[in-house]
This record gives C-alpha cells, sequence and structure tokens, in this order.
C-alpha cells in the first residue's frame, strides 16, 4: 500500500530551488572579478598541482576583461543571495525545522555510518529520521560556508568601513583567500550532491519539487 | 497546501493513492517548469535593459548606487583606514596604469590649477604645497583588480590644503573633479570622501618626490577609495554638485568604488 508522507515545507523547497540560479550568478560574476587578480593554486613548493584557473578555462567560459560587469552583478545578486539565506535560516528556525537539520552528538558517528554505506563497505544503512548524520552535518555546514561568504565577502568589499571585521578574518588578502576557497568549497559540494540525489532516486528527487514523498509501508502512516 | 490538493482533486470522485500522486506530481513539476522559464525570462530581460552610458543595466546600476546610499551612510571620518609601521612599506611599489600620464610634461611650467566656483582658477605651484603642514600614511593600497600593497605616501591632507587655499565654499558641494593635465584620465570623489583625514595631495613616496610614473609631481590619495580614484599627475581640480566625469565609470565601473 502507497501513502503520500509530507517531506519538504514549500518554503524550503522555494528558498532551494531560488538559491540555485543565484549562487550560479554569484560564482559566474566571482569568476569575473577573481580574473583581474587570479593568484591561487595549490600545490607543493614550487610544483603547482592545480592552478586557479587556465587560460584555456578563461576563455571557454568567456570570462576575460569583464571584471566591472563581474562587480555590477556580484554587488546587485549579493542582496539576493543574502536575502534567501537569511529567510531560510529564520524559517528552519521558526518551524522548527532545524532540529531535523542540526547535527546532534550521534550524527557524527552515524555519518561515519553513511559514508561505510555509501562506499559499499557496509550493508545496512543507519536508520535514520528526514535526514542522516552525513546529510544533517553537509546541510548544516553548508549554511555555515553561505555566512562565511556574506562575512568574509563584507570584509572585502568594505575593508575600511568595517575594518573590524576585515581584521576578524585575518585580513584583506586572507579575508580574499577565504571567499575564494568556500566558493570551491559550493562546487564540491554541488558535485557530491548531483552524485547522491542520482544515486538515492527518482523519489528523493521528486520530493524536492513536490514536497512529498511516497512511503509503500503502512506503519509509517500519520 | 496537501488539504488544497484534497479540494482540489478530490472534490469530485474519489481519488486512488496512485492517481493522487500522479496528479500532484504533474501539479508540482508544472508549476517548477514555469519557474524556471520564468527564471530564464527575467534573466533574459535583465541582460537586455537599457544601459547607461557605461553600459551597465540601469536595474544593476540603481541597485549599485542604492548601495552607496547604505554604505555611506555607516561611512565617517571615525573610521580609518588601517596603517602600518613604516619598515612594513614595500620598497618596490606597484605601478598600474598609465592613462594621462603618456604625454610628456614641461615640469617647471607645471601648476595645479584649481578652479573655484567663482569662477576664478587658481594657479599653484609645488612648491607652495610643500610649505603646508605634511602628512603621511603607510596604509594597504587597494587595487580594484584585487591585489594590495603596503605603501608609504607624503603629502598634504586634502582638508588642510582645502584650508589654506580657502576652499571653504567649494568643499561645501557634493563632489571634487579631477583631470590629469592631458585630460587623458579624470575621476570624480564626493566630498565625504575627500575631506577624509587619510585623504592626501601627495608629492612624495618612500619618503623621495614622487616617481614619473607613481604621478609626478602631483596626485590623490584616497585611502577610503580603490586606486582608480587616487588619480597621477593631477592637472586640474574642480567643484560640483553633480557628479563630476569619470573614467572608470565611463568604462561599466561603479562610481562610489568605496571600501
Amino acid at each position: 500500500m502507497k501513502h503520500i508522507v509530507n517531506k519538504h515545507p514549500l518554503a524550503i523547497r522555494w528558498f532551494h530551488w531560488i538559491n540555485f540560479p543565484i549562487i550560479t550568478i554569484m560564482i559566474w560574476s566571482g569568476l569575473l572579478i577573481y580574473w583581474a587578480n587570479d593568484v591561487y593554486k595549490l600545490g607543493f613548493g614550487d610544483l603547482t598541482l592545480i592552478q586557479f584557473f587556465p587560460k584555456s578555462f578563461y576563455e571557454a567560459l568567456n570570462i576575460p576583461y569583464r571584471l566591472g560587469e563581474g562587480m555590477a552583478f556580484h554587488f546587485v545578486f549579493m542582496w539576493a543571495f543574502f536575502l534567501n539565506g537569511l529567510l531560510y535560516i529564520l524559517f528552519t528556525l521558526f518551524s522548527g525545522e532545524w532540529r531535523l537539520l542540526f547535527p546532534d552528538k550521534n550524527s557524527f558517528k552515524e555519518a561515519w555510518l553513511v559514508i561505510l554505506h555509501d562506499l559499499k563497505i557496509n550493508k545496512e544503512a543507519p536508520p535514520q529520521l528526514k535526514y542522516n548524520g552525513a546529510q544533517k552535518i553537509a546541510y548544516t555546514m553548508i549554511i555555515l560556508m553561505g555566512l562565511g561568504s556574506v562575512l568574509t565577502g563584507l570584509a572585502i568589499y568594505k575593508p575600511v568601513q568595517l575594518n573590524w571585521l576585515c581584521a576578524l578574518l585575518g585580513g584583506y588578502e586572507f579575508a580574499r583567500a577565504i571567499h575564494f576557497a568556500l566558493t570551491v568549497g559550493y562546487c564540491l559540494f554541488f558535485v557530491i550532491h548531483i552524485f547522491q540525489v542520482i544515486k538515492t532516486g527518482w523519489n528523493n528527487f521528486r520530493s524536492m519539487v513536490t514536497g512529498f514523498d511516497v512511503i509503500n509501508e503502512t506503519k509509517h502512516d500519520e | 497546501m496537501s488539504n488544497f490538493f484534497n479540494t482540489l482533486f478530490k472534490s469530485k470522485y474519489e481519488l486512488t493513492t496512485e492517481q493522487l500522486i500522479k496528479r500532484k506530481t504533474m501539479f508540482s513539476f508544472f508549476v517548477f517548469f514555469i519557474m524556471i522559464v520564468l527564471g530564464i525570462i527575467f534573466w533574459i530581460t535583465l541582460k537586455k535593459q537599457p544601459r547607461d552610458q557605461a553600459g551597465v543595466q540601469a536595474p544593476l546600476r540603481s541597485v549599485l548606487n542604492g548601495n552607496e546610499k547604505v554604505f555611506s551612510k555607516i561611512e565617517s571620518y571615525r573610521h580609518l583606514a588601517k596603517t602600518y609601521p613604516k619598515s612594513m612599506a614595500a620598497k618596490k611599489v606597484r605601478v598600474n596604469g598609465n592613462v594621462g600620464l603618456k604625454s610628456d610634461l614641461d615640469t617647471a611650467a607645471w601648476r595645479l590649477h584649481v578652479i573655484k566656483t567663482s569662477g576664478d582658477t587658481l594657479f599653484i605651484t609645488l612648491n607652495e604645497i610643500k610649505k603646508l603642514p605634511k602628512t603621511e600614511i603607510i596604509f594597504d593600497f587597494k587595487c580594484i583588480e584585487g591585489w594590495s600593497q603596503v605603501s608609504h605616501w607624503g603629502g598634504v591632507k586634502f582638508s588642510d590644503f582645502a584650508h589654506y587655499f580657502h576652499l571653504e565654499k567649494e568643499v561645501t558641494l557634493k563632489y571634487i573633479g579631477l583631470s590629469t593635465p592631458d585630460e587623458a584620465y579624470y575621476v570624480g570623489i564626493d566630498m565625504p570622501s575627500a575631506m577624509h583625514p587619510q585623504t592626501l595631495v601627495c608629492y612624495e613616496m618612500n619618503g623621495k618626490p614622487l616617481p614619473v610614473n607613481q604621478g609626478f609631481p602631483l596626485r590623490m590619495i584616497v585611502p577610503v577609495k580603490y586606486g582608480i580614484k587616487s588619480l597621477k599627475r593631477i592637472g586640474t581640480m574642480y567643484f560640483n554638485n553633480t557628479r563630476p566625469k569619470d573614467y572608470w565609470f565611463e568604462r561599466g565601473y561603479d562610481y562610489y568604488s568605496g571600501l
């Protein structure tokens, strides 16, 4: 017997999907800005493993010589990113949804078991409510990263007016590096997120659009 | 929401759970699809909005001007750019941009032209400026490209300069405009930023006269703005209540460019 069970409130679906184009615009316009002083790379000593970014990457995405345009879009859509994030946090707090999202002391152990299960080392996944431990950690972490982007962004946007914030975040250049690293973090999150969504299947993906889950067991009926 | 569906889909006849799942899914994905289309239309419309002379879409520009209002509210003389000890100042100071410096300059004939509101023009020599009280600053110079460098500058505070040359009336206007002698480079700076205690009319770098590529004989140093506003080789200074023309603003950058 199939049952419809409400899973994601409309507000959460809204914030989730709105965030996707906003963050895409922020990352794109951020790239237009970053290009003008693209100093970051990963490596040891003289060995460069990853260069942010190779010329071919910029050219493929039509990035070069668009700093002014990048700043214009970045400093407009920053408001949308900030407001959408703020409303999401307020919603989770006031609806009580945060209880399902915020990790507790068992979440870290549970996340480890989830990883073992995902890597097919363990057969059984640990029992879970709406989100498993790994999800709780990831979805809370991404909000903290968003907060980090807003704060480091403000610090490098207004390093004189908000000099206390800039100092708190390690100074102008350090804050810029963090701001960049967080963006790399979003891209990694996105890759894993997409992989997990595909792996988990249609029912789960549908719930992020429709809000409901279809449960096959009678005992979950409510 | 689910009550809405129940009344919407169950009012006329009973649906099986399978049918309900199907209909709710169809409805949600239809709305989802509409939202995607609306999003794309929004983006295309935004990109197609009429642009100002700088090539920036009008709605973007109005938000940027709004940002200026928000952040100039919190701007205050109490907020100073961080200063550093002399030992941290770069010996090799980065040079970025030579617009306005390409023409030859007759240094002996150079005078700073200050156009007063009365229409009179002051012609000021470098020696007259050097006689005024000197102020030095070592701060983290920030380029709009994203790099920064601690550097050491010396000159006269613009506020002192305005006081000694009796520009009391001029500094009540909203903007100061500056341009190089050949008028190839030009900027506009809002008066609160010009009157900021760290803003210099500058003639020294690392304790020596400015090199030519750093704007000899006289340049601006505006620590509360990106470097684009720190015009090198000042030719003319004037005052206005509307925005003076600005080289990088005309090329799509934010007018305020405040830090």
